[in-house]
């Protein structure tokens, strides 16, 4: 018997105005493109907070993609311009945490090209697919208030925890400059 | 009446915590005037069954500095918050990791590798390394165990209040030793410290730009820098946008960008992440090369970012490949 085959999970941030509007282009139109990638729809990639893509590795994710206008068509002027420099930095950062280069991407994709969300959602899965499970060893939590200072059991290297929603996405998110 | 018993203990870090009390000089006198210190081995004799003769929760508060890397450091923990009213987490390396964290880039056999094999100044031996147990006539010796990662304080116990820095400023010792005698204290799970970025505090705010933009990154050594004005501004890479304050920005004031000891804010969850924000989000540059031009110019951004707080960021650690390639283990 065959092993299944690896699936992995994406978590793509699009803007608004312009990725997530060609993904529904896509649905519209009837392309088909692998179901790995879950949309989280944000009001420009600009939005996109390093913290956010770390918090979807955290918690499972085998890639990241995030999606937003063209340079020079951001909704908000600068958005994606900013999306862009965190983006390269991450990247820089994330190769010397063992993270391979094809596990973040970004990409412009306006409005009216449901067929690159298609190509580029095929792509990636593709991509990902080949890297395998991200399998990070889980840092311990915080525990919760209250509880016993018991020993906490080392984690195995890819010990499978439930997962807890970092409570990232409930931050203001300020950018503190 | 008895006066209130505390602790100070010292777990993987450096020692500048202990110094930092020490820095408290005269002012020590006045806090043992009103804390009697039950155990605090680095200055004191005191011993371990010391503590644990007292009752639980006997000691008003601990003072524990330092990471956890080895189960001595975790006993010390455990026992520790079980005889104490109050756990501070003293400094960096207790809150977020610290410096010894940034051992989370490496793996457990290659730190063990390079120490007692590897490195230029280990001479070429039977590569002996230390074991945990060892018969001798006298009977058995014993040495903690070297743990697989670096971990904070409260991801091992857990942890009332937080003082940041590296070390803790005197001032935030003393409002935080005063507020504990006084019954003073805020909501437990509080970093004792104010909550704004450095920038507010900072003696350069008012040259720094409005619309900050930086088109070439520089290191410190590489310039002198202007002593009054932004170094962001200046192109060095200061963390102060990102950094709690409280520390009363002696860094700034010798000239040195801050390097993120005071850790962040309430409102971030992962500082490296949010410092990495800050810093490129101001760059010039719009086109990719050129953005990555700029960037690649930071030299070890994961140290530079995550300095003080590896073990507590989202990612806690480097990914080690020889497991995470063994696909299709245990588990699927």
């Amino acid at each position: 018997m065959s092993e299944p085959r690896f699936e992995p999970r994406i978590v793509a941030f699009f803007c608004t105005w312009c990725t997530y509007t060609a993904a529904d282009l896509a649905g519209i139109s009837r392309m088909q493109y692998a179901p790995n990638v879950r949309a989280i729809r944000l009001m420009c990639s600009g939005r996109v907070d390093p913290q956010f893509v770390l918090a979807a590795f955290r918690d499972g994710a085998d890639g990241v993609l995030i999606g937003g206008c063209h340079p020079g068509d951001c909704h908000y002027q600068q958005g994606n311009y900013n999306a862009l420099r965190r983006f390269e930095l991450l990247r820089l950062m994330l190769s010397d945490f063992g993270i391979e280069e094809g596990r973040l991407r970004l990409e412009w994709i306006s409005a009216a090209e449901g067929d690159k969300v298609q190509r580029v959602c095929n792509e990636m899965t593709e991509q990902v697919r080949a890297l395998g499970p991200l399998r990070l060893v889980r840092g311990p939590r915080r525990r919760p208030r209250g509880t016993s200072g018991q020993a906490e059991a080392e984690r195995g290297p890819g010990a499978v925890e439930e997962a807890e929603l970092a409570p990232v996405l409930e931050m203001g998110g300020r950018e503190a400059r | 009446m008895t006066k209130p018993k505390v602790a100070f203990y010292w777990c993987a870090s450096c020692g500048g915590c202990e110094e930092a009390v020490v820095d408290l000089a005269e002012d020590v006198l006045a806090v043992v005037d009103v804390v009697e210190i039950a155990f605090w081995p680095v200055a004191l004799d005191f011993k371990v069954s010391d503590v644990e003769a007292l009752a639980d929760g006997e000691l008003a508060a601990s003072f524990i500095n330092g990471a956890i890397r080895t189960s001595e450091q975790r006993e010390m923990a455990e026992l520790l918050r079980r005889k104490s009213a109050v756990v501070v987490a003293f400094g960096a390396c207790a809150w977020l990791g610290g410096i010894p964290g940034l051992a989370n880039l490496s793996s457990r056999e290659s730190i063990l590798e390079l120490v007692y094999r590897g490195s230029p100044s280990t001479p070429d031996g039977d590569g002996v390394r230390p074991r945990e147990e060892t018969d001798v006539p006298e009977g058995r010796l014993r040495l903690p165990h070297f743990e697989e990662t670096v971990h904070t304080l409260d991801q091992v116990v857990d942890v009332d209040y937080y003082l940041p820095g590296c070390p803790p400023p005197v001032e935030l010792i003393r409002s935080a030793v005063t507020a504990l005698v006084e019954g003073q204290l805020p909501e437990k799970g509080s970093v004792l410290a104010p909550d704004v970025a450095l920038c507010a505090e900072c003696p350069r705010v008012k040259t720094k730009p409005a619309d900050l933009r930086v088109t070439e990154f520089r290191r410190p050594h590489e310039m002198i820098a202007e002593p009054e004005t932004c170094l962001l501004a200046q192109g060095l890479v200061c963390l102060g946008p990102a950094t709690r304050s409280g520390c009363g920005a002696p860094c700034i004031a010798a000239n040195m960008p801050c390097t993120g000891c005071m850790g962040p804010t309430s409102r971030v969850v992962d500082y490296g992440a949010k410092a990495l924000s800050a810093i490129a989000s101001l760059v010039a540059a719009e086109e990719e090369d050129a953005v990555g031009e700029v960037l690649r110019r930071l030299v070890d951004p994961v140290g530079t970012f995550y300095r003080y707080s590896l073990p507590a960021s989202l990612l806690h650690r480097r990914v080690e490949r020889e497991t995470a390639a063994s696909r299709g283990g245990a588990e699927g």
